[in-house]
């Protein structure tokens, strides 16, 4: 017969809190970063020189193509051959960052190539300068349109955070690691990570469609 | 102290890339068998089901990969059973391809025009059929480019199996990256694997998407 026990796993609740910690707190770092280097991205794929166009397609297409573990080991295992000596958690970090770097540049370009044209030009003949063209015109609706997608990808990087447990950064799966290396309740302790990861994803889903129209799209009528 | 040349590198990385491909297909073949199952009896049977699958789908989507295959390996030495990390990579990347599957393909088939439905019915055609002549052939070519797309995703998730033991690319990477010091160029090797791997089957998915819209 098999026989739970779930309350050795919760016992540990300090443990399992210090994780969740860092997962929510290396996915709210990562997630601004990650966006920032998207809107750059796209704003260059859709208007820089051809040379720069070329470095970030193939940027997106090779950090698209390559598992987030193997990115995480190149910037931890790797890098410190060249001399950049990276702590777990920056290297999470990093690795976080760009990988949402990568897959939201080639999110918001999708939005803003749906963007009329119409609407650049409209925009450039009130005497707009491109860059206020680009953030105030064609940037929001893009945005906008792309948001249950960039939601999406948000929550596929926060999971995929589970794999920086392995080089040792302190998130909720290196805790349900820990902890069942202590009291040998693996499924237990796995059962309640992954229950708190749901509950993560769920929740991260309804923060961002609520403050997506709030924060960074806005109702673009002042 | 043995030396390793770039050629036993690529070599031995190689040798482990055919266990990347093999876990791949059995999970992909195996997930499309699942997902396939799933979608009929979504499509069959009534709302208790739809909703069980609903939750079948946000349990896998919702949770980390790497989750899914600690609990299938833990999970399956709980029930006694003699558990290989194979065993519980292959278990583990079946259920969680099947449940992005049945997603693709159940949006696929959602979008063929309820008027085909009914129409189909109105041949008195059974509940198979109707799916097997009228549906299904319009949903599988819309059905075709996103899967093809997924597959990447699978080729990239059978990454994680490595964690728990599972020799392929990626722990293969690992193990040489040790044993030479050299991290930078091991690593890099397996990113520039994994990138000819998956690269043309995106290529492909585009190419694929391309043409259904220009039709």
């Amino acid at each position: 017969m098999i026989s739970f026990d779930f309350m050795a796993v919760l016992a540990e609740w300090p443990l399992l809190l210090k994780g969740l910690a860092w997962t929510l707190g290396l996915t709210l770092i990562a997630t601004p970063l990650g966006l920032i280097i998207a809107t750059l991205g796209a704003w260059s794929r859709a208007s820089g020189p051809v040379w720069l166009r070329r470095v970030l397609g193939a940027y997106v297409e090779l950090l698209r193509n390559t598992p987030f573990i193997v990115q995480l080991f190149f910037v931890f295992f790797g890098l410190p051959a060249l001399g950049v000596k990276l702590s777990p958690e920056a290297a999470s970090l990093i690795a976080m960052t760009l990988n949402l770097g990568a897959y939201g540049t080639e999110i918001l370009r999708a939005g803003i190539q749906a963007t009329p044209r119409g609407q650049w030009e409209a925009a450039q003949s009130l005497a707009l300068s491109p860059v206020q063209v680009f953030l105030r015109v064609v940037l929001p609706p893009a945005f906008q349109r792309v948001w249950p997608a960039m939601t999406s990808q948000i929550i596929i990087v926060m999971l995929g955070s589970a794999v920086c447990g392995q080089i040792s950064t302190e998130e909720l799966s290196y805790a349900a690691n820990l902890i069942q290396s202590r009291n040998f309740r693996a499924f237990e302790a796995f059962i309640i990570a992954t229950l708190c990861y749901l509950a993560l994803s769920i929740a991260a889903r309804h923060l961002l469609m609520w403050a997506g129209p709030r924060f960074i799209f806005g109702r673009r009528s002042s | 102290m043995i030396e390793f040349t770039l050629w036993d590198i690529v070599r031995n990385l190689l040798l482990a890339l055919r266990w990347t491909v093999a876990l791949s297909a059995i999970a992909f073949i195996g997930g499309g068998l699942v997902g396939g199952l799933l979608l009929t009896l979504r499509l069959g049977l009534g709302n208790g089901t739809r909703r069980a699958i609903g939750w079948y789908v946000q349990l896998f989507q919702g949770t980390p990969l790497l989750m899914q295959l600690f609990l299938a390996y833990f999970g399956l030495a709980l029930l006694g059973l003699e558990v290989s990390a194979w065993t519980a990579a292959a278990l583990a990347l079946t259920l969680y391809t099947s449940a992005y599957l049945v997603e693709i393909w159940r949006g696929c088939v959602d979008a063929v025009p309820k008027g085909q439905w009914e129409a189909a019915r109105s041949l008195a055609m059974s509940f198979g059929e109707q799916l097997r002549h009228v549906i299904l052939p319009q949903a599988v070519k819309l059905a075709i480019a996103p899967t093809v797309g997924f597959l990447v995703q699978v080729i990239k998730g059978t990454a994680l199996a490595s964690v728990i033991g599972f020799i392929e690319l990626t722990k293969a990477g690992s193990m040489i990256a040790n044993a030479s010091f050299k991290p930078f160029l091991v690593f890099g090797c397996v990113a520039l694997l994994y990138f000819a791997l998956c690269f043309p089957i995106s290529l492909y998915a585009q190419h694929l998407e391309g043409k259904l819209h220009a039709r």
